[in-house]
């Protein structure tokens, strides 16, 4: 690879719509063999970014290489190393599961299609199913057959767009276990996703919101960037709270996590202050804690929507 | 840093398996496809039946009323020779002319002939009486050959009767006689015409529709995009979804023509192969404009109403509804432009007058250039990336 370590190594990547501008300079590196995850709210850039990098969108601006090819210049390279899960299913519905893998290793050129094709579907234990139709399949079912699909070339990197969107809570599992055995074998993962549990199993995580990347690293780093002190008021009560709390000097947002209220701001002392007044009250208690990073992903999206309205 | 004004961009080698893969995949989604595949034949048979067998322009047996108001036996004579003619079917005698002139206006006649007051009279006088033929004009063509046969009619209806002391009375023979052979078709057997050409638009409806299907149909499921994020190319893509229907469109040609020959009697005087030859760029050409139609549209419906706006000139300024020389010459020049008017001539000039690869050369070149000028638009068209 022409980059050393980088498998993505872009900047200033930028996508306009007509007057909107969906991704804005974005730089991206992400080092061989490491899982990104990307996230931000619906709307903010990520599949743009991510049909930027495999050669579906026309970048209007930025230079750089994926898998050491230029993105701009070589997409037909690219394509053929990248293994790209789109965010809707998109195989064939009315080919069966064999048919579909045979269909993509042939467009890939694979020697043997048949012996490749039968191995991929009994690694994924799809032998059974192999010749139902992928439109008769559960969207657990689908999500598998899209990524053996996708892998199905040996690409060097997988750009997985929502891949876990509408998937029971054990197939979801199940699909990061396999991730994360792929990129020990050396495979990078960029990732796009809306839940906190699969970013908190990446390597380094990008918010994106309206385009831009306002934060990135890894998720303890991210947590530390926001600057953000929570605390955690539990007991009888504390949901009442929430309207009182919101909009006083110090509170930045107010958010419910089950029965409990994450109370965060970034000015320690006025948070505590704003908080002081319910510190008596009977059956309430108030803890400081480490904001979890879906307080941090609130304050993003919250402070984007500030600057943006 | 700034990207390179004109990325350099190497076109990517183009490769039979592909395009066998895609035709793999095409042959199998038509398969499991049964709407396809009842439009695959019920096109051409419903065609066949209904332009075959109702269309007619050269109707006969049409209905007609005679008021008589004068009987006798010339008024016999005349009733007799309209119904013996084949064009006319005398459905209602009556002795007023308004009564007959009612159902001319109702609908229910589409001639009358009023004998008046007198007739036998005033002919035995000499005095040339009138006979008043009222025709149903709203259809021109429909009537043209029955009034052409009325005209005839007159001189020979009365011939018998005009005899004897009458026979000054009869029409004069004309100084000559115009002889018209019916070249190729002697008998104007409707059909023989009709069939052949429904080959044409048959095949014009049934494949601008499957390819202009082709890539709407990808979009519309979502499959496009990961058609595009694969290392397939625009003319990979093209050829597999183009091939497939070659062949639906020969299994039609097949369908339409084993009708004519055993439905139809249609003669079959040329090279079978030649019109298959002719048939594959024919095909070709049509699936091209399809394919053109599904680069532009958003939604199959779009490419649907595209297809609309393609299949009506080919009906109607190809020569297959009206007759191409009647035709303004502007409209002549749209129809010299599409594939049908001259695969029309083709069929029709293989089929019943026995063309060969000479005599047709004149209309096969057009449609081979139209086949790779659609093709090429198409790929120029094709767009191979989301934006």
């Amino acid at each position: 690879m022409s980059n050393g370590e980088l498998a993505i190594d872009v900047h200033g990547l930028t996508k306009r719509f007509g007057t909107k501008v969906a991704v804005n300079r974005a730089d991206i590196q992400v080092p061989v063999g490491e899982v990104w995850g990307f996230l931000g709210p619906n709307g903010s850039g990520k599949t743009t970014t991510i049909r930027m990098l495999c050669g579906l969108l026309r970048a209007d601006e930025g230079s750089g290489t994926v898998l050491g090819f230029d993105f701009r210049a070589q997409p037909e390279q690219i394509k053929r190393e990248v293994g790209y899960m789109t965010q809707r299913f998109s195989f064939w519905e009315d080919l069966s599961i064999r048919e579909n893998l045979e269909f993509v290793a042939r467009v890939y050129g694979l020697p043997n299609v048949k012996e490749v094709v039968t191995a991929q579907i009994e690694r994924l234990g799809l032998i059974k199913r192999q010749d139902q139709l992928a439109g008769d399949l559960s969207g657990g079912w689908k999500q598998r057959l899209a990524l053996a699909a996708c892998m199905l070339h040996q690409p060097k990197m997988l750009l997985l767009d929502e891949p876990t969107a509408g998937v029971d809570p054990k197939a979801r599992r199940d699909f990061w276990d396999e991730i994360h055995r792929l990129s020990d074998e050396g495979l990078t993962v960029l990732v796009s996703t809306h839940y906190m549990d699969e970013a908190e199993r990446c390597d380094r995580i990008v918010y994106i919101n309206l385009g831009d990347i306002v934060a990135r690293g890894t998720v303890a780093g991210v947590i530390e960037q926001s600057g953000l002190h929570t605390f955690v008021v539990q007991g009888e009560g504390a949901r009442a709270l929430a309207p009182q709390l919101h909009g006083k000097p110090g509170v930045d947002f107010v958010a419910f996590f089950g029965a409990a209220l994450h109370v965060s701001g970034r000015d320690p002392a006025k948070l505590k202050a704003a908080l002081e007044p319910f510190a008596q009250q009977k059956g309430l208690t108030i803890q400081e804690s480490k904001p979890s990073l879906e307080d941090v992903f609130i304050q993003l999206q919250e402070k984007g929507r500030g600057a943006y309205a | 840093m700034r990207a390179p004004t004109a990325p350099a961009r190497r076109l990517p080698r183009f490769s039979l398996r592909r395009i066998a893969a895609v035709l793999g995949k095409e042959f199998i989604q038509m398969r499991r496809d049964r709407v396809t595949f009842a439009l695959i034949l019920g096109v051409p048979l419903m065609q066949l039946l209904l332009f075959g067998f109702a269309i007619n322009n050269d109707p006969k047996h049409l209905p007609t009323a005679v008021s008589i108001s004068d009987p006798g036996a010339f008024s016999d004579s005349i009733v007799a020779a309209l119904n013996t003619s084949g064009y006319f079917d005398v459905v209602s005698a009556t002795n007023s002319p308004e009564t007959a002139r009612r159902l001319l206006a109702e609908g229910k006649v589409s001639f009358v002939v009023e004998i008046p007051a007198n007739f036998s009279r005033d002919l035995v006088r000499g005095t040339n009486p009138e006979l008043l033929i009222q025709a149903d004009a709203t259809d021109p063509a429909s009537s043209s050959n029955a009034v052409g046969a009325l005209g005839e009619l007159a001189t020979d209806a009365l011939r018998d009767d005009l005899i004897g002391p009458l026979a000054v009375r009869a029409p004069q023979r004309p100084s000559f006689t115009a002889v018209i052979h019916r070249l190729y078709n002697p008998e104007i057997i409707t059909q023989w015409n009709i069939v052949p050409g429904l080959l044409g638009i048959i095949l014009t409806m049934t494949m601008v529709l499957m390819t202009s299907m082709a890539l709407t149909r990808e979009r519309e499921r979502g499959t496009y995009e990961n058609l595009l994020a694969m290392p397939t190319t625009p003319v990979e893509i093209m050829i597999g979804k183009i091939l497939p229907n070659i062949v639906v469109g020969l299994i039609q040609a097949v369908i339409v023509l084993l009708a004519a020959k055993f439905i139809f009697k249609v003669p079959m005087i040329g090279s079978l192969p030649l019109l298959f030859g002719v048939l594959v760029i024919f095909i070709a050409a049509n699936l091209a404009v399809g394919y053109t139609f599904s680069t532009i549209a958003e939604s199959q419906l779009q490419a649907m109403q595209m297809m609309v706006f393609f299949l009506l000139p080919a009906i109607l300024l190809s020569g297959f509804a009206f007759p191409f020389r009647g035709m303004p010459v502007w409209a002549q020049w749209v129809g010299e432009v599409l594939p049908v008017t001259h695969f029309l001539r083709v069929v029709r000039g293989i089929l019943l007058q026995g063309n060969g690869a000479a005599e047709i050369w004149p209309d096969v070149w057009p449609l081979l250039l139209f086949m790779f000028g659609m093709m090429t638009v198409a790929l120029l068209r094709f767009r191979r990336t989301l934006d």
